[in-house]
């Protein structure tokens, strides 16, 4: 008897019970349904993070000015500005340093025409471009000479330019920036959300030194709020950190009893960590999902089970007229494979279907991969033979006189 | 009238040599109760024989057609199919064999009640690795033979007794068999359609040699073989030849 003959024998057993084997497949298409849905959304959030980890540029070390204490009293980190810009110049120095980009930040009043809107002024130096990865979407960033003659030029993120300028091109309009007119050269691409959730694109970049000196002000001059460093390659990361610390310490003046009064902090590390929960929380929600898979794969075996039962007699008849072992293992099998793969094929439909109306009603990317939708039918046929296995060698290891007999 | 068969000249088709069932049941207390059914059956039959085992409820007869079907096993002795011993055949053998050299039929048809005529009638030849195609064609021919051709797509709710057990005589005439065994075929009807069913026997036993192994408590149903096997409470008490009609 040939393979297509038993599918048949099998198809037409399924058909013959369509409410049973409808009820028994949704088992199977929920589970399924659910993995993938899970799966995707996981997937898209890892994918969230990681780009958001690549926006922030790559094998980054922020140094932060740190905790100090004063007769007793003990400042917590960043209280007092022991960063300066030629801490920042000496650390670029280093072997292993691509760049550093001292960094001053601070909030401040726009105006431009009737608009006006406050938000964030980072002082940066034009290393600081490509050090966090920004890119450069219309015009220009400013000059290492724009920096040294302290000029007052702009850089705008992309929020910040549409809610002074609406629809208005800024570059080469002057605006104001706590009254003071500054001309815009350049807009960034937008970069979207930090991994802290702040919005990254509403923001007025300035050179350090125009900031220093006529926007923030500065009880201490030349003095920092923290400096990015890119090092060469992320395996000299630690190497990096480790000349870093031994080169501030120098600089400072700390003694070998003194802790050191700044913090070596390693993005990437921090990056890796959020992207690894990701994962975990995208293995997680699949796992719990797959759990209703095997609730599934049991509503099977037990449908199955009843089935058999059901059908002792006409098992019986079969074998009596010429069914093997074989046969009959290979119909039951069939009929709980079909159920599974059938349920598949509607489970991943519907996961699929699902993955996309959370995108549409989420701005979450929603990934779907073929590796996903492989795996869910890898998993569904392991439970289809799993599950299926123990009925069909019950129906097909009955006896053929008892099961003759079976009333 | 003459005499059907002439034993001497065929060669033999079973054989049973001290044949024993026995039954192992469990009583209410747990214990294993051996209950015997046959006892030390001897018996030959010769291809294209017309044999009636008869006998009343409990002689063992049902028991003694299973294991002459390769559907049961003989608890000892031996059981020998045109010359191969029973005993040595695993299960795959013995469905082949009930396959191609064995057909059945029941009292109560044993039809599957969800296929129609024509597919009833395929399933062996299914089994029998036969392309579905060539199967329902070879089905409609049996069906054509046998008069039921135009009942094809009925189910077997759908066709009278006589009707439903010619269906099975076709289905287990399919294969072309050496052996018909019927189990009290005309248990569940009337008189004059057991006389059919009868007839039908016998034309196949005279026109194609088939050996038919029949299992009745009726007189009437017996005397159309020609060869009366009588059981009594597992043993063979009588084993006559007769002239047929």
């Amino acid at each position: 008897m040939n393979l297509f003959v038993i599918i048949g024998e099998a198809l037409r057993a399924l058909k013959l019970n369509r409410l049973r084997t409808g009820l028994t497949m949704l088992g199977m298409i929920i589970g399924v349904a659910a993995v993938v849905l899970m799966l995707s959304i996981g997937q898209g959030a890892q994918i969230n993070i990681n780009n958001t980890i690549a926006s922030m540029g790559s094998h980054l070390l922020i140094i932060v000015p740190g905790a100090t204490s004063s007769g007793g009293l003990r400042f917590g980190s960043g209280s007092v500005r022991t960063l300066t810009i030629s801490d920042a110049q000496a650390v670029a120095e280093l072997p292993s340093i691509e760049a550093a980009a001292p960094v001053i930040s601070g909030i401040a009043q726009l105006s431009y025409s009737a608009n006006n809107w406050s938000t964030s002024i980072t002082g940066v130096t034009p290393d600081y471009f490509p050090v966090s990865n920004w890119e450069i979407a219309d015009g220009s960033i400013f000059a290492e000479a724009d920096l040294r003659s302290a000029i007052r030029v702009a850089v705008l993120g992309k929020v910040t330019a549409e809610n002074l300028f609406g629809n208005e091109d800024p570059i080469g309009r002057t605006f104001r920036i706590a009254n003071k007119p500054f001309l815009v050269v350049g807009i960034l691409a937008a970069k979207g959300q930090s991994l802290s959730g702040r919005d990254q694109d509403d923001n007025v970049f300035v050179p350090i030194t125009t900031a220093q000196r006529q926007i923030l002000g500065n009880q201490f001059p030349g003095s920092i709020n923290h400096m990015l460093v890119q090092a060469k390659s992320s395996d000299t990361l630690d190497e990096a950190e480790a000349e870093i610390t031994q080169l501030l310490r120098q600089r400072h003046r700390i003694t070998d009893k003194m802790e050191n009064d700044f913090t070596v902090r390693n993005l990437t590390a921090l990056a890796t960590v959020a992207s690894t929960t990701a994962k975990v929380m995208a293995w997680m929600l699949g796992a719990i999902a797959s759990i209703s898979l095997l609730v599934g794969g049991i509503g099977i075996m037990n449908i199955m089970l009843v089935s058999v039962t059901e059908r002792t007699r006409e098992i019986g008849i079969r074998m009596a007229i010429g069914a093997s072992y074989r046969i009959i293992l290979m119909q039951f099998l069939l009929e709980a494979l079909f159920i599974c793969i059938l349920g598949g094929l509607m489970g991943v439909a519907l996961g699929v279907g699902g993955a996309w109306m959370v995108s549409q009603s989420t701005d979450m990317p929603i990934v779907v991969t073929f590796n996903m939708i492989g795996l869910a039918f890898i998993f569904v046929t392991i439970i289809g033979i799993f599950f299926g296995f123990y009925p069909a060698r019950k129906a097909a290891a009955l006896k053929p006189v008892d099961a003759l007999r079976y009333e | 009238m003459f005499v059907a068969n002439q034993p001497a000249s065929n060669p033999i088709l079973i054989q049973l040599n001290r044949l024993c069932k026995a039954y192992e049941l469990t009583d209410r207390s747990g214990e294993l109760i051996n209950h015997p059914v046959l006892f030390d059956i001897n018996l030959t039959i010769n291809q294209s024989e017309f044999v009636a085992i008869m006998g009343h409820s409990g002689s063992g007869k049902s028991t003694l057609m299973n294991i002459l079907g390769c559907l049961d096993t003989p608890t000892s002795g031996n059981y020998w199919l045109s010359g191969r011993d029973v005993a040595t055949m695993n299960s795959a053998e013995l469905a082949r064999i009930r396959n191609q050299n064995i057909g059945f039929v029941f009292q109560s048809f044993n039809l599957l009640k969800r296929m129609t005529a024509l597919e009833n009638v395929a399933i062996p030849l299914l089994y029998a690795g036969i392309g579905r195609k060539e199967s329902l064609k070879r089905s409609q021919a049996m069906l054509d033979l046998i008069g039921l051709g135009k009942y094809r797509d009925h189910l077997p709710n759908q066709l009278s007794g006589g009707q439903q057990q010619r269906v099975a005589i076709s289905r287990a005439l399919i294969n072309q068999p050496q052996i018909l065994l019927a189990d009290e075929p005309t248990g569940n009807l009337d008189s004059q359609t057991s006389h059919d069913i009868m007839t039908l026997f016998t034309q196949l036993n005279r026109n194609q040699g088939i050996t038919i192994v029949l299992i009745t408590h009726e007189n009437d149903i017996a005397s159309y073989a020609h060869r009366l096997i009588h059981l009594k409470d597992g043993h063979i008490v009588e084993d006559e030849a007769r002239l047929s009609n």
